[in-house]
């Protein structure tokens, strides 16, 4: 039977050197469908759970979904898969450009990576040749001119890898590949930097993936195609202006959050714009892998053209760090990119440590000449190459994370993090659902696992009242069930302003040949979620861990249109357990029954 | 004064705010009327940060922010 999946794993322990191809166990990707659910499913049952994730035993899965490389609008997505050493709990990082789709090409759904290297190693994969070969030439090189170098030694590959931040270990380390698209959050690089790996490497020969029914895929990818491009944000807003389009739509609902959070209106907001950006730096788009949304940025940054910020690092670096210097924004991105650290994660530490330094905690000794004064572009360039490198005590502290920064400096209470993982952009006090999706995302502060903004700000595909709590938990289940299942897939969520779950299960059935209908498919995303909860127990979650910081609970915004909201997340989160069928933040035997998680 | 704010497209031909006496708009409507902006392409109305219908009242010293569909993640 023909199917898009290529029925084959590849597991690379790095201690021994084993290679072994393993067959995709189909019952269990119908389940899971492949991506973000299969990864973690192969996890869990492994063990991987109570692992120490710096250690020889946490495990590596790059993984692709079904949907990766098919004629699929935006099939370019893989997912790397393991335990997270920032959250302790499951990380699942998505990335896209085209290096998941050329793993597809040359014949594996995944590579599980085992173990530890007694020296610095990539892998190179040639279609079905895998090796284990001496990163020594590479190792200390930022990760682009990593990619350089290894794309001479290996002509028409693509790289994967880590740049400085993930040797160091740093718990912000992200996995980057095609020069400026990053597997983020989590610190999934320190894993990888902790194995002695720098980089994989993939060189394909097919180009084509063969589907169940490749005129059913066609017929369902024309009419993808065609609504992704009648709607106004895929068709017209993220093309012309990227995600950074956002930050004037959230800071004119007063929920953009300004300085480390006790702020939620940056009256500057409008000169670090998609609307600026394009008007200045902006050179083109570019797009991943098949996908005709191109919402990516390329820039100038000085004589440099390189990949621009997204709406996060743009809210990160400038208001967030009361700052409006566009300039060092792009040039902040730019060090995260060239040092392989999350681009949400390191600017939100750094507006932390200038709260910590305001406020007197941080002395101005421990700034080697640097200051971290709000609003200083010398600082938050400066201080992401120092996180880079990772020498500086105070960087290497601040390389570690928000969270472990205020507690080292007795309040953590100004790490405005869930689950030690930073929040991104938007003020859970002034958008009342996403609240809900940051408190209960299974990786930590998160937006992309259940994008309640959509229809809280956008409009889509329903407008509802920002600032009530009303039926706020349902939808946030239906939008983090979808989100599994398009992660799962290997397709970008941004399809999903224009796709509903109709299309994903037509783009899915003709792939796999599996009969879903689109409610079945939403139950497959509930368990992908169930799953991660369970992985998380086991990693030794608690109850607590489901909370927003006290600032969104007990301090009401300040000033601006949102003025005087708070979070009401006290009245939602039991709310959502309930839809969840969750007792105490976990899954009851009930629901397990139901989702066939039962043990 | 009614401050009226312009996002992405519609700065196009246009300036980033303009201002309205209350006495000319009385609603978003009326000002789309005057800017010669469609109706149909408006995906997000604010008045002072909250989501608005194009025929809800505006009044003096209020803020009206007008976004064409646009969106991100």
């Amino acid at each position: 039977m023909k199917t898009s999946y290529n029925g084959k794993l590849a597991r690379i322990n790095l201690s021994t050197g084993e290679i072994k191809v393993e067959q995709l166990d189909m019952e269990l990707a119908t389940k899971f469908i492949g991506g973000r659910g299969l990864g973690t499913k192969i996890l869990y049952d492994e063990g991987v759970a109570t692992v120490d994730p710096l250690s020889a035993d946490n495990k590596l899965v790059y993984i692709t979904g079904p949907m990766t490389g098919t004629a699929s609008p935006t099939s370019g997505r893989y997912m790397v898969v393991t335990k997270s050493p920032l959250t302790g709990m499951i990380a699942s990082s998505n990335s896209g450009g085209v290096w998941g789709a050329k793993l597809k090409y040359a014949g594996w759904d995944a590579l599980i990576v085992e173990g530890k290297a007694s020296e610095w190693t990539y892998i190179n994969v040639v279609d079905d040749k895998i090796e284990l070969l001496s990163a020594k030439d590479y190792v200390g090189l930022m990760s682009e001119e990593a990619d350089e170098k290894l794309k001479e030694a290996h002509p028409g590959c693509n790289v994967l890898n880590i740049g400085p931040a993930g040797e160091h270990q740093s718990l912000l380390a992200a996995i980057m590949n095609d020069k400026d698209r990053a597997a983020g959050r989590s610190g999934v690089g320190a894993v990888m930097g902790s194995k002695n790996l720098k980089a994989i490497t993939v060189t394909a020969t097919a180009k084509v993936i063969e589907p169940f029914d490749a005129d059913k895929l066609k017929e369902a990818t024309k009419a993808c195609n065609a609504k992704i491009r009648e709607n106004g944000v895929t068709g017209g807003g993220l093309p012309t202006y990227g995600t950074a389009v956002l930050v004037n739509i959230i800071n004119n609902t007063g929920s953009f959050p300004t300085k480390n959070w006790q702020e939620s209106y940056y009256d500057k907001a409008d000169d670090i714009s998609g609307e600026t950006l394009k008007d200045t730096y902006l050179v083109k788009n570019a797009a991943c892998h098949r996908c005709p949304i191109a919402c990516g940025r390329v820039i100038k940054v000085g004589d440099k053209v390189v990949g621009g910020p997204e709406y996060e690092p743009l809210w990160a670096y400038g208001g967030n760090c009361g700052l409006h210097d566009l300039n060092a924004i792009d040039e902040a991105n730019m060090w995260c990119n060239e040092y392989g650290l999350d681009a949400i994660s390191t600017p939100c530490t750094i507006a932390a440590a200038m709260e910590l330094y305001e406020k007197g905690y941080i002395k101005e000794d421990e700034c080697d000449g640097i200051p971290l004064t709000w609003g200083s572009s010398e600082a938050i360039v400066e201080w992401t190459k120092r996180m880079g490198e990772g020498k500086l005590p105070l960087a290497k502290l601040m390389a570690n994370g928000s969270y472990r920064l205020c507690e080292h400096y007795g309040h953590p209470e100004f790490s405005m993090s869930v689950k030690k993982q930073e929040m991104p952009a938007y003020d859970a006090r002034g958008i009342q659902g996403i609240g809900i999706t940051y408190a209960t995302s299974n990786r930590g502060g998160c937006h992309v696992r259940g994008y309640l903004i959509s229809p809280e700000v956008l409009g889509l595909p329903e407008q509802l009242d920002r600032t009530t709590t009303e039926g706020k938990a349902q939808w946030c289940k239906i939008f983090q069930d979808l989100t599994a299942v398009i992660d799962s897939m290997g397709l970008c969520l941004f399809s999903s302003f224009a796709l509903g779950a109709p299309e994903y299960t037509a783009l899915l059935n003709a792939g796999t040949g599996t009969n879903y209908t689109p409610e079945e498919l939403l139950t497959v995303g509930e368990r992908i979620y169930n799953i991660e909860r369970l992985f998380n127990k086991a990693a030794g979650m608690k109850p607590e861990d489901d909370r927003l910081p006290k600032r969104l609970t007990e301090e009401p915004i300040s000033d601006g249109p949102s003025k005087g909201q708070i979070s009401q997340i006290h009245v939602t989160l039991p709310q959502y357990y309930e839809v969840r069928g969750w007792e105490n933040a976990f899954p009851t035997k009930e629901t397990l029954e139901r989702l066939g998680l039962s043990e | 004064m009614i401050e009226v704010r312009l996002f992405a497209t519609f700065r196009e031909g246009r300036e980033k705010i303009v201002y309205f006496e209350p006495t000319k708009a009385a609603c978003p409507a009326d000002v789309l009327d005057e800017l010669g902006i469609p109706y149909e392409e408006v995906a997000i109305c604010l008045i002072n940060g909250f989501h608005s219908g194009l025929r809800d009242a505006i009044k003096d010293k209020d803020v009206l922010a007008l976004f064409p569909p646009v969106g991100g993640g």
